[in-house]
């Protein structure tokens, strides 16, 4: 494999077209060196019986027709792993930029990752308790699940993630070890330092391997680098028996990424100009997540993606929605009113949470208290809007009811501070007594016994208002 | 095998071949020196296109590719059932003994196990003349599948050599038949048939028998005829996957065929392991015994996606082909038209609506067209019927996958996106929902469970349509304005809807509900209707009826009688005949 190829036959964008190649392969990485010191990587994209098109990370600038000697590697880009990626930062392609060398490594992996058997998967079904009760009351978190973020520009995606990496206890309690990949493609410098310094102050930062694609990088290295970054996480999860919380934000500038190189390769677009293959490519991502049968780690996946202009439709979360496993959608509204976090409930939702929730993993009402809020909470939004036609005086006592319980939830149920922590009784507690203030005919969805159980059950000082 | 070509160019998936080649259209290939399947899309004199089943990233032009001379096909025969298989039929179990927990490509595996040995008991004699569906043998399959061994269509003759019962695998040949045309052919217990050709039948019937599902909403209101094609149409997160379980899970088909098309690996995974625990309702066995799993999640190859709808469909019909009455759950049948507009995509065909390519429209109506209650080439009678996801885009379900797939089936259970963050399920939607089956099932409701079956479902229908034209005034002016016999009618529709409509996959009574129940249900809610009714028109105001708990615990029936005492439902009447004289006592 020690060809070097001399020149190249034309340059457009980030791709580059070689003629005359030998043995070259589909997906495999090439070395360039520009002007005989400077080196750059790219991925070969199709191949022509000697002609190959090929994909440049970093950017193509400085390079000409004549400057470019390229060799082939006769693989695919893989990841040097070893123990000690905890603890470092690296670029989007998974070089160290932190300073302390290179790794010193135990295996190199592809990063493009097999697809995992389903025959191999474990059903995941073990609750993560985050503190923050909108998400452990009603979109509940497993260990293994996608779960990810539907934000907007300027709401406090990142305040609620790295809460989340702070609070929640993903090994503590039982003694296994917890380790969180973050992967940031496209964001600002500040996004990154903001990430870094709350790891960092809340004492996990030996716990925690980075991978920057900053809103600077190149564009093309940015399609790496989630791969990248799960390619880390599954090795440490797998190889390492540890349990690892991935956050990747944000996959609008992946998609994004994604689409320019697609309009490049004069691709045929379909939904707003991004490719036919966006919601296989997104799969090959979020489908990491999981669990394997007989292993003793697992991977959880929180993606961050900014919707644009707050569309819950537009393709990158309408795709990713029906990949993931739920999400949690936040909402502008909300943030008008000051409530942190602005979880809008009634979009979000977690698929697995009906099998990692209930008796002997939280409580025996969570599931009916859960499904009475969510549709009481429903009803609200009915009152409201008749409220604003007929005004809040006329409403029927029972509507007023539900206004006021609505006031109620949304301030002090879902709202919280961020260093709030609750634990998942304290959640379902308030939850009831949220409930208490409406008439017990009208909670349609709670069984009798449950009822009984708990609507009349009050302890002295727990009512509230 | 013979090499008739090498490799050109490679666009992933797609792989090319330069000038003219020997290759036949649809014939299956083995593609690069791994061996990958792929299959023949288009010859001309330039090029053939293949394209490749597994992930192509590797692969060198210059590398050969080998025909086969067959069309891509799946292989019949006992071990289907109680597995799960890829998009093109290869047992992902198998798989992982051989490469472990991922899929690598190359891995050469056989659909089924070829070293098991059958008990088979022998079904025809020396001499006797034979047609194709002749069955000839029988295979104890699973505890609860009687597997029927047939003659493959086309052949037919006389039984020259038949073997004695006993124990064979699934490639030992069981017959020899002397064809027509003198030339002498073996018969073992495995057949191969091309997946994109639709199993030859004998007759087709008009569907008149219900597939009973269990599910309140689709059994009464919005009924599939065993044979019948039915979509699923929901946005994310409104419970597609979840009723597509529960059908498969209550459903009174015989075999299920699960084809979980494009979705997600975890929900596969939870398929196989719930259906392996859970009691099938009429054999008393798990009822994977009862089922095959199709699983090509979204992270598998994108051209076995569009492969594994057929390999599905060609199952389903070798088990019609025995009597059995199979349904399949096809989730998601919108991956699939992706995985076409993928395709065409790279072979850079001209694009339609939304980029989908122009032949989608016929190639699902193909789809749904090979579903059908069937007379079989041997006499018996079978029936394919399909429930398909769709996930339109946006929720929006004026986009092609939807509007394309509504024009060929007829049921559709639209789920609605306000009844999902409700948590109202299933959130089959009763206004845009519909079936087309009612009037062919209405003489079958009308013999075996109620001569007023269809009259109650029409009346709870009407209840509901007013409510929603009466809530729509609510939303300007509030229920308070609403003379007391439109209270009387929001108050019955809520009736229905939490106590029939909604329906709670997680309760053991209530996740599944017999037929019966269901006309029994129908029938007290609408006696409440009757009851109520003739108070309000003697004036009685409805905050006055409201006040007596009579709503509250109808809603609850669902919970309250357990599926097998009906009788205590009659106990609901006299209690509404108690609630009706009480009032009329203390108010006349």
């Amino acid at each position: 494999m020690t060809i070097e190829y001399l020149g190249l036959d034309s340059i457009s964008g980030p791709l580059v077209m070689l003629e005359g190649v030998q043995d070259a392969a589909y997906d495999e990485i090439v070395e360039f060196t520009v002007d005989r010191t400077k080196r750059k990587l790219g991925r070969i994209i199709e191949v022509y019986e000697d002609k190959a098109i090929i994909q440049v990370f970093e950017s193509t600038a400085d390079m000409s027709l004549e400057n470019t000697h390229t060799r082939l590697t006769g693989r695919s880009l893989e990841l040097p792993v070893a123990p000690e990626i905890l603890g470092r930062t690296f670029d989007g392609v998974g070089r160290p930029i932190d300073g302390l060398g290179e790794i010193d490594y135990v295996t190199k992996r592809d990063v493009n990752g097999d697809p995992l058997n389903p025959v191999s998967r474990e059903y995941p079904r073990n609750f993560i308790q985050t503190g923050v009760s909108a998400i452990d009351a009603l979109t509940t978190l497993i260990r293994g699940q996608k779960l990810p973020i539907f934000s907007g520009d300027g709401l406090p995606h990142n305040d609620l993630a790295a809460q989340i990496v702070r609070q929640a206890n993903l090994g503590e309690t039982s003694g296994e070890e917890f380790g969180v990949v973050f992967a940031a493609m496209g964001v600002k410098h500040d996004v990154a330092d903001y990430f870094r310094r709350t790891f960092e102050e809340s004492g996990v930062l030996d716990h925690v391997t980075m991978f920057l694609n900053l809103a600077s990088d190149p564009v093309v290295e940015r399609i790496m680098t989630p791969r990248v970054a799960l390619t880390a996480a599954e090795y440490l999860a797998y190889d390492r028996g540890m349990h690892i919380l991935v956050i990747m934000t944000d996959m609008t500038s992946y998609c994004e990424a994604l689409r320019e190189i697609s309009s490049t390769k004069q691709e045929i677009p379909s939904r707003k100009g991004y490719p036919g293959y966006l919601y296989s490519d997104l799969a090959t991502l979020y489908e990491r997540a999981g669990i394997v049968a007989g292993k003793p780690g697992s991977v959880t996946q929180i993606p961050i993606l900014t919707m644009p202009n707050d569309d819950i439709t537009h393709p990158i979360p309408d795709l990713t929605g029906y990949i993931t496993e739920g999400q949690i959608v936040l909402d502008r509204d909300l943030q008008g009113k000051t409530i942190y976090p602005p979880i809008n409930i009634l979009p979000s939702l977690s698929r697995l949470m009906k099998d990692g929730i209930g008796e002997g993993y939280t409580r025996e009402d969570h599931q009916s208290v859960a499904n009475q809020l969510f549709a009481s909470y429903s009803r609200v939004n009915e009152v409201r809007s008749l409220a604003s036609v007929i005004g809040e005086d006329d409403l029927a006592p029972t509507d007023k009811k539900y206004l006021a319980f609505g006031r109620e939830f949304e301030q002090h149920f879902i709202g919280q501070e961020k260093d709030e922590n609750r634990t998942i009784l304290e959640t379902l507690e308030h939850g009831w007594e949220l409930l208490r203030m409406l008439p017990r005919e009208e909670l349609d969805r709670i069984d009798t016994q449950l009822l009984d159980k708990y609507y009349n059950h009050t302890r002295e000082g727990d009512l509230i208002g | 095998m013979k090499q008739l070509g090498t490799i050109y160019g490679i666009n992933g998936p797609v792989v090319y071949i330069k000038g003219k080649t020997m290759f036949r259209m649809s014939e299956m290939v083995y593609v690069g020196k791994n061996r990958l399947i792929g299959e023949v899309i288009s010859l001309d004199n330039d090029r053939t296109t293949i394209q490749v089943y597994e992930e192509t990233s590797g692969m060198k032009p210059g590398e050969p590719v080998y025909s086969t001379g067959q069309q891509m096909s799946v292989t019949l025969g006992p071990g289907i059932l109680n597995n799960i298989f890829d998009g093109i039929e290869r047992p992902l179990k198998e798989i992982e003994k051989q490469a472990g927990q991922y899929i690598t490509k190359g891995v050469q595996v056989e659909s089924l196990d070829t070293e098991k040995k059958w008990p088979v008991r022998l079904l025809v004699e020396e001499g006797q003349e034979v047609i194709g569906g002749t069955i000839i043998a029988e295979v104890q399959e699973t505890k609860t599948i009687l597997h029927k061994s047939m003659i493959p269509p086309h052949i037919e003759g006389r039984v020259v050599e038949v073997a004695a019962d006993g124990e064979y695998t699934v490639e030992e040949p069981l017959v020899k038949i002397q064809q027509l045309d003198d030339t002498v052919v073996e018969v073992a217990l495995a057949q191969k048939w091309p997946i994109r050709i639709p199993r030859p039948v004998h007759n087709r019937y008009e569907s008149s028998v219900p597939l009973i599902t269990g599910q309140r909403v689709v059994d009464t209101l919005f009924p599939i005829a065993k044979g019948g094609t039915a979509a699923i149409p929901g946005g994310f997160g409104t419970g597609k996957t979840m009723m597509q379980h529960q059908v498969a899970k209550y459903s009174d088909a015989d075999i299920i065929v699960y084809i979980g098309c494009g979705e997600r690996g975890n929900e596969m995974t939870e398929v196989l392991e719930d259906f392996s625990k859970l009691e099938d309702p009429k054999s008393g066995n798990s009822l994977m015994e009862r089922t095959t799993l199709i699983a090509n999640t979204s992270n598998m190859p994108v051209a076995a996606r569009e492969a594994s709808i057929y390999t599905g469909i060609t199952l389903a019909e070798y088990y019609r082909d025995m009597g059995y009455d199979v349904a399949i759950m096809a989730d998601s049948t919108s991956r699939w038209a992706e995985a076409l507009r993928e395709l065409s995509g790279r072979l850079e065909e001209m694009p339609a609506e939304e980029g989908f390519p122009a032949y989608l429209a016929s190639r699902i109506a193909t789809f749904y067209e090979r579903a059908g209650l069937m007379q079989n080439l041997n006499g018996t009678e079978g029936s394919v019927s399909i429930i398909g996801a769709v996930s339109p885009q946006g929720g929006d379900f004026s986009e092609p996958v939807t509007q394309n797939t509504k024009r060929f089936v007829r049921c559709f259970w639209g789920l609605d996106k306000q009844l999902a963050n409700e948590r109202h399920y299933p959130a089959v939607s009763w206004l845009d929902s519909y079936s087309q089956y009612v009037d062919d099932l209405s003489a079958w409701y009308r013999d075996n469970i109620s001569p007023d079956f269809v009259n109650k479902r029409r009346q709870i229908m009407e209840i509901l349509h007013q409510e929603s034209s009466l809530m729509d005034v609510v939303k300007l002016i509030g229920s308070d304005v609403l003379p007391d016999d439109q209270k009387l009618i929001i108050e019955i529709a809520r009736v229905i809807r939490l106590g029939f409509l909604q329906q709670n996959a997680f309760h053991p009574e209530d996740t599944a509900v017999p037929l019966e129940k269901q006309e029994k249900m129908m029938e007290v809610i609408l006696y409440l209707y009757r009851r109520s009714k003739a108070l309000v028109q003697m004036g009685m105001p409805m905050s006055l009826l409201l006040r007596n708990d009579i709503f509250s615990r109808i809603v609850s029936i669902k919970y309250d009688v357990p599926n097998d005492q009906l009788d205590a439902l009659d106990q609901y009447k006299e209690d509404i005949d108690r609630f009706y004289n009480q009032l009329i006592d203390t108010n006349a």
